[in-house]
């Protein structure tokens, strides 16, 4: 239970009146306003590469429809492994399968991954270097669930571990990008997902835009202001400059979805390029991110730009709709555009 | 002789660091030496051949032990014995699938063993592969809930081979198992989860050696267990009546006196 929540546990509360009243029952997918979506971008994705690769199996606890795991399981079944309600089992399994020369993508909940199966992605995976690639759903705020569902420490959890590569994709194209790079790739791969209908952001800005694994790239050129995102925060960011950009506020943003590796080379190009407020902008805690690990990239090169974070507070959230929790926490559209204005 | 060969490496080795599991060893030697001189397939040449048997030791702390099984398989050189636990060894005080040939997987961190054979044993069938995966854990393992999340898992894959192997010395960290979280008879509760299970003294060779023929060759699509009821430092009298064994204390003149003592039982 968060601390504002239950100073407020017993005030009696009347339904809100209005036309459009959000629920926090809005999960299935997330809202991003005046863009196209794709539908299942990650489960098609892998369905088209496990058609090429035989070693690509799949497995879930008990959350193949909410990871968009469905598609394989319902294309190719005998690639798919229902595990039951046990993360400590699916990541063991998937160790398993991947000793016996198997690329397993196991799916669940952000939150279980790195909470409930830590020490079972530690050793039976991270420590042997295995090929499990892990892929789950719910990242930072994107559910209103409140802190049971809300894996806002996963990235700070997963930074911790040697040998593991982290991806925050922001889109379906990233989504669609980075699988046959993750499964390419020789270690573990921790990645957040974005699952239901996805919303295509990054070609739409940037027509030639494809996933680089370990790369950082400029989507937007700015003078003012220098956002380094990741996740669905470089969508939020693009939206922002464009508010911005009406009062006059030239934006770039930068988006970072490996987090692990961090890209140190092009971050260090970007930020030192003098007279730019550097603004790390992340959908999960101030600790631990993408905003500490840009701030000790710099500190440690001596880049020393202005800096400022957006990103959730270190408490337990609330429960509520998503576009209310957004901005709260400081997440929407208007919040980004409106801290930004604020530290000019 | 080679139980026997077992227990005297693993007391060498204790000697060396001058402590150790070393109550373990003494204790699963008969199962260890039944394993890998009767139910295993393997090429000690080749410790990662393809078709052979897969040995998980999911307690990492019996790596004392699975180090002379597989020095006296011929897996390891019998020459690093005096290597063991020291700076740069391959033979790390808890097992560790990195540094040693034949050391299948990390152990150690408990409960981890099961799952991991899972998903290898699934593999192994993706495979249509003969290979059957053992995995070899404590009683102490019995308590961890990812012992049971695999449990139910192998049974309902139909893991018809996956052996698990489970040492029963009723002795843990802080005590006996039975006074923690193993006091349900334990044959019962597997078999209630749908494996085939034994259970039999795990110091009795002929035992341990039927047990693991019936395992292997049992019909059905089930997986199995064989619990081994054994003694915390058999062979070794004198440490056998100690009242504390989980990590027995041996004083530097005693390491002799139980080579000696061994020595004695040897068989003919």
């Amino acid at each position: 239970m968060t601390l504002a929540s239950m100073a407020r546990k017993y005030e009696p509360r009347k339904p809100v009146q209005g036309d459009k009243v959000a629920t926090s029952a809005m999960i299935a997918s997330l809202a991003a306003e005046g863009y196209d979506t794709v539908s299942a971008p990650f489960g098609h994705a892998l369905v088209d590469l496990a058609r090429k690769d035989e070693r690509i199996v799949g497995l879930t606890a008990d959350l193949g429809r909410y990871t968009d795991l469905h598609i394989l399981a319902e294309a190719m079944p005998d690639r798919f492994y229902q595990m039951g309600m046990a993360e400590q089992l699916l990541m063991s399994a998937a160790a398993g399968l991947a000793r016996e020369g198997f690329l397993p993508f196991a799916t669940t909940y952000a939150v279980f991954a790195s909470r409930r199966a830590y020490d079972f992605i530690a050793m039976a995976i991270a420590e042997e270097n295995l090929p499990v690639r892990i892929a789950c759903a719910l990242p930072g705020l994107t559910t209103g669930y409140g802190p049971s569902h809300q894996a806002t420490e996963d990235l700070a959890i997963f930074r911790g571990l040697p040998n593991m590569t982290i991806i925050d994709p922001c889109d379906a194209d990233d989504i669609r990008g980075m699988v046959p790079q993750i499964a390419a790739h020789d270690g573990p791969v921790y990645t957040r997902l974005l699952r239901g209908k996805v919303p295509t952001v990054l070609t739409r800005h940037k027509p030639d835009y494809r996933f680089r694994l370990g790369k950082a790239q400029m989507i937007r050129e700015g003078r003012d202001v220098l956002v380094v995102a990741s996740g669905i925060m470089t969508m939020r960011a693009l939206d922002a400059a464009a508010v911005l950009a009406a009062d006059n506020i030239d934006v770039a943003v930068l988006h970072v979805p490996t987090i692990k590796p961090l890209d140190t080379a092009t971050i260090l190009e970007e930020a030192g390029r003098g007279g730019r407020l550097v603004v790390t902008a992340e959908n999960h805690s101030v600790n631990g991110g993408l905003g500490e690990a840009v701030a000790r990239v710099l500190l440690t090169n001596a880049v020393t730009p202005a800096f400022r974070m957006i990103g959730l507070p270190d408490e337990f959230l609330e429960a509520g709709a998503l576009p209310t929790l957004h901005d709260m926490y400081g997440l929407s559209v208007a919040k980004v555009a409106e801290q930004i204005r604020g530290w000019l | 002789m080679r139980a026997w060969n077992i227990r005297r490496k693993a007391l060498l080795m204790g000697e060396v660091q001058g402590q150790g599991y070393i109550g373990q060893a003494l204790g699963i030697a008969d199962v260890l030496a039944a394993s890998y001189f009767h139910a295993l397939e393997y090429r000690p040449e080749d410790p990662e051949w393809e078709g052979r048997d897969r040995f998980y030791l999911s307690i990492g702390h019996y790596a004392i032990a699975l180090y002379a099984v597989l020095m006296e398989a011929g897996i390891l050189p019998e020459d690093e014995l005096q290597t063991y636990g020291m700076d740069d060894s391959r033979m790390p005080m808890s097992g560790m699938a990195s540094y040693t040939p034949g050391m299948e997987i990390t152990g150690g961190s408990l409960g981890h063993g099961l799952g991991i054979a899972v998903g290898a044993a699934m593999g192994l069938k993706r495979k249509k592969s003969p290979a059957l995966v053992y995995n070899l854990m404590s009683d102490g393992e019995l308590g961890e809930g990812s012992t049971w999340e695999a449990a139910m898992s192998a049974v309902q894959h139909g893991l018809d081979n996956l052996v698990c192997l489970v040492d029963f010395n009723d002795q843990q960290a802080d005590g006996r198992t039975t006074d923690a979280l193993a006091r349900v008879p334990e044959e019962a509760k597997w078999a209630a989860f749908g494996w085939h299970a034994q259970r039999v003294d795990g110091n009795d060779l002929e035992a341990v050696v039927a047990a693991l023929d019936a395992a292997r060759n049992l019909a059905g699509a089930r997986p199995r267990v064989i619990i081994f009821d054994t003694t915390m430092c058999k062979g070794v009298d004198f440490l056998e009546k100690r009242e504390i064994t989980h990590f027995v204390r041996v004083e530097a003149d005693e390491w002799a006196k139980a080579l000696a003592v061994l020595e004695k039982g040897k068989p003919s």
